[in-house]
């Protein structure tokens, strides 16, 4: 075993898996514990992008260093957009008297003054439908507000117990991060739910990891038992494992899984019963090739020797059958965990994952960013990173399957 | 060779074996009846594919008898359930054709021996005791126990191995011995060796010997009977310098007739 184990580590594909899977590993161990905030925890806003988020209610407590810059101009510019440029410039040429030549609408502030000085509601605008007149009333309605701003005024409670104005603050107004007492620096911004997306993740990461070590683990070890026993004993076991084995395999698991998924009820699914639930319907081909390689080894002269010394058939099975497929039993588990964790995000994209408020896995945060369109408010933060975690896994996990298979099976390797 | 023959050990009368059924059925072993006596040695010889390895197996119980009967010490054998395989296995053992196969690769040779004497009643033995007897068993097959104990097998040569074998056959010190052609796989020079260890052997504890070979000058060499087997089937059998000096099937000629052939090759004025 120890030998194997340093074999293993000489294949360079399975020690960069292995490195990918252990660093993923760490993060999902250490960073939640190392994180100031909890995973379900909301501390910023809906999807606000990585970075520094500052808070509206931490804001107004800070003082207003006034930055004394006129934003009215760029405000005007946002604002007008260049279909109501030539609206303006059409409505000034026909009603205000105005030269054509004397307009240029790429000139913001020039534009709004003629604007201004010549556009009134009141002007009989003969030829334009009511529908335009309003039209037009709105679009000065708006230029007024985007040159004054929203002004929001803050009352509170002085010792008379009245409410008094204590401040006015505008939409223009600014403060200095560093004057704000509580930021939050949200590395991967923040999920639907506000909540910091590098913890969420890293924990979702865990939990996914647990799921499929689970699943894995109950699969291999159902797949193991059927394959072994159908395998070892052929006969009529093998026939009735092997139909079983077949049942499995020809119904889509992906469909069982659904429908089990399902009834098992909203209620009943917490983390370790969706691992369950993948593990059950993941086994067949691990059982098949398990079965397969037994069967070789069944005739073999050892085997045979190991019963003419009189070793009863447990003792066969475990000390003469199973260290034959146990490096291939490995590199199946390795496999299963994988699947598992890709089984568990597919499950929870189609809202059949774990149902729980105390923890969230990548499938669920998957399923979230979806349901939240993240992809249409151009959330990237929300679902980038958890694609990649789950390719990095899976692909790290596949690495070490590869690296071990070379070295298992040498015909395959070349050098 | 001829000597007086002991009391009959093993008896088959009309066994056959097939493998598989519809399409796939072959009849690998076809009514074939054999009696082989106490402290004999006997070949059974065969081309490839002619069904030695599947007699041996089913002499030796680990695969079923479709049809007919073998008689183990004149009684039919009974080997219906564990225990009395267990008993059985005390009686009979083998050395199979590939050492390289023959061993479990994860289990180091003492335990390989320890199996033996724990199965012949030696359980309670002193460890002192146990040393002494694989000492023995190994020095009986010129290896050394100090040299090989705590050693995995496919640190052994073939040969080695294939010697092994014989030192487990002499702790267990069994009725029968089957030798399915135990000495295909090694050289020329560990052959004769082998040969020589398990003659030996059957002198020592008076054991029947099964000895299974292609080469016919090889159980001409050892045995004392011979069985030429065709297609499933025994096609002569009796002592073996009356089938091998006076053959009459003609299948056995054939075989004989190959024998020189080797050397003729090198005759280039019969070409
Ligand atoms: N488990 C099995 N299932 C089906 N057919 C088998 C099985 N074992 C042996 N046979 C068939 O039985 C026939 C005899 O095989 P067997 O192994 O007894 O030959 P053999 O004389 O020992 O040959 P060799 O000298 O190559 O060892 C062959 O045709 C083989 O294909
Ligand atoms: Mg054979």
């Amino acid at each position: 075993m120890k030998h194997q184990l340093k074999q293993a580590f000489s294949s360079s594909k399975f020690v960069l898996g292995f490195v990918l899977f252990s660093i993923m590993l760490l993060l999902a161990i250490f960073y939640p514990i190392f994180s100031p905030f909890d995973p379900m925890e909301m501390v910023g806003s809906i999807f606000y992008p990585p970075g520094t988020y500052v808070s509206v209610s931490d804001t107004v407590q800070a003082t207003y260093n006034g930055f004394n810059i006129d934003p009215s101009e760029a405000h005007l510019k946002a604002a007008l957009s260049p279909e109501n440029r030539e609206k303006m410039k059409n409505w000034l040429v026909r009603f205000g008297g105005v030269n054509e030549a004397d307009i240029d609408i790429e000139d913001t502030v020039a534009l709004v003054d003629l604007w201004d000085a010549h556009y009134s509601s009141d002007n009989p605008q003969e030829g334009l439908l009511s529908s335009e007149k309003k039209s037009y009333s709105r679009l000065d309605k708006s230029l007024a507000k985007a040159k004054t701003g929203i002004k929001t005024a803050l009352y509170t409670e002085n010792s008379d117990g009245e409410m008094e104005e204590s401040l006015i603050i505008s939409d223009r107004d600014y403060v200095r991060v560093n004057d704000v007492a509580n930021t939050v620096t949200l590395p991967l911004g923040a999920d639907n739910f506000g909540a910091d997306m590098l913890t969420k993740l890293t924990n979702s990461i865990r939990v996914s990891l647990q799921i499929g070590l689970v699943a894995g683990l109950i699969a291999t070890l159902i797949g193991l038992t059927i394959g072994l026993l159908a395998g070892f004993l052929g006969g009529l076991v093998d026939n009735i494992l092997t139909f079983l084995t077949n049942i499995f395999t020809v119904i889509p698991s992906f469909v069982i899984l659904i429908l089990i998924a399902n009834s098992v009820g909203q209620a009943g699914r917490g983390p370790f019963v969706v691992a369950m639930i993948i593990g059950v319907t993941a086994w067949p081909w691990t059982a098949r090739s398990v079965r397969s390689q037994v069967i070789s080894l069944r005739n073999r002269d050892h085997v045979n020797l190991s019963k003419l010394s009189g070793h009863s058939l447990p003792h066969i099975i475990l000390n003469d059958i199973l260290p034959y497929v146990a490096s291939y039993v490995v590199m199946a588990l390795i496999l299963q965990v994988s699947s598992g964790i890709l089984a568990e995000a597919q499950l929870s994209m189609l809202g059949l994952g774990p149902s729980t408020t105390t923890t969230t896995t990548l499938g669920m945060m998957m399923n979230w960013a979806q349901q939240y369109t993240a992809h249409l408010s151009g959330a990237w933060w929300a679902f980038i990173p958890v694609i990649l975690s789950v390719a990095i896994i899976s692909f790290s996990l596949n690495l070490m399957n590869t690296g071990l298979d070379q070295i298992f099976n040498p015909q395959l390797r070349e050098d | 060779m001829a000597k007086e023959l002991g009391k009959s050990v093993l008896k088959g009368e009309n066994i056959t074996k097939v493998f598989g059924y519809g399409k796939t059925r072959t009849e690998a072993v076809k009514q074939v009846n054999f009696d082989f006596h106490e402290g004999e040695v006997i070949s059974i010889v065969g081309e490839s594919g002619s069904g030695k390895t599947t007699i041996a197996r089913m002499i030796l119980g680990l695969i079923g008898i479709t049809e007919g009967t073998l008689l183990f010490n004149g009684q039919p054998r009974d080997i219906s359930n564990g225990r009395k395989k267990k008993e059985y296995w005390k009686n009979i053992q083998a050395v199979f054709q590939d050492p390289f196969s023959s061993f479990n690769i994860f289990n180091k040779i003492d335990d390989l021996l320890l199996d033996c004497i724990n199965m012949t009643g030696g359980k309670h033995k002193s460890d002192k005791e146990k040393f002494d007897m694989m000492t023995e068993a190994c020095s009986f097959v010129n290896l050394k126990y100090a040299e090989l104990t705590n050693k995995y097998p496919f640190e052994l040569s073939g040969g080695q191995m294939q010697r092994l074998m014989i030192a487990r056959v002499f702790l267990l010190k069994p009725k029968i011995l089957i030798a399915d052609e135990p000495t295909s796989m090694v050289d020329a020079c560990s052959r004769a060796t082998i040969l020589d260890m398990l003659l030996k052997l059957r002198d020592e504890i008076n054991m029947t010997i099964i000895f299974i070979t292609h080469d016919i000058g090889l159980a001409y060499y050892v045995s004392d009977s011979v069985y030429i087997m065709e297609h499933g089937k025994f096609v002569e059998s009796g002592p073996a310098e009356d089938v091998i000096i006076h053959p009459q099937a003609a299948y056995t000629k054939r075989l004989i007739s190959d024998v020189p052939k080797i050397y003729g090759e090198w005759d280039l004025s019969t070409v």
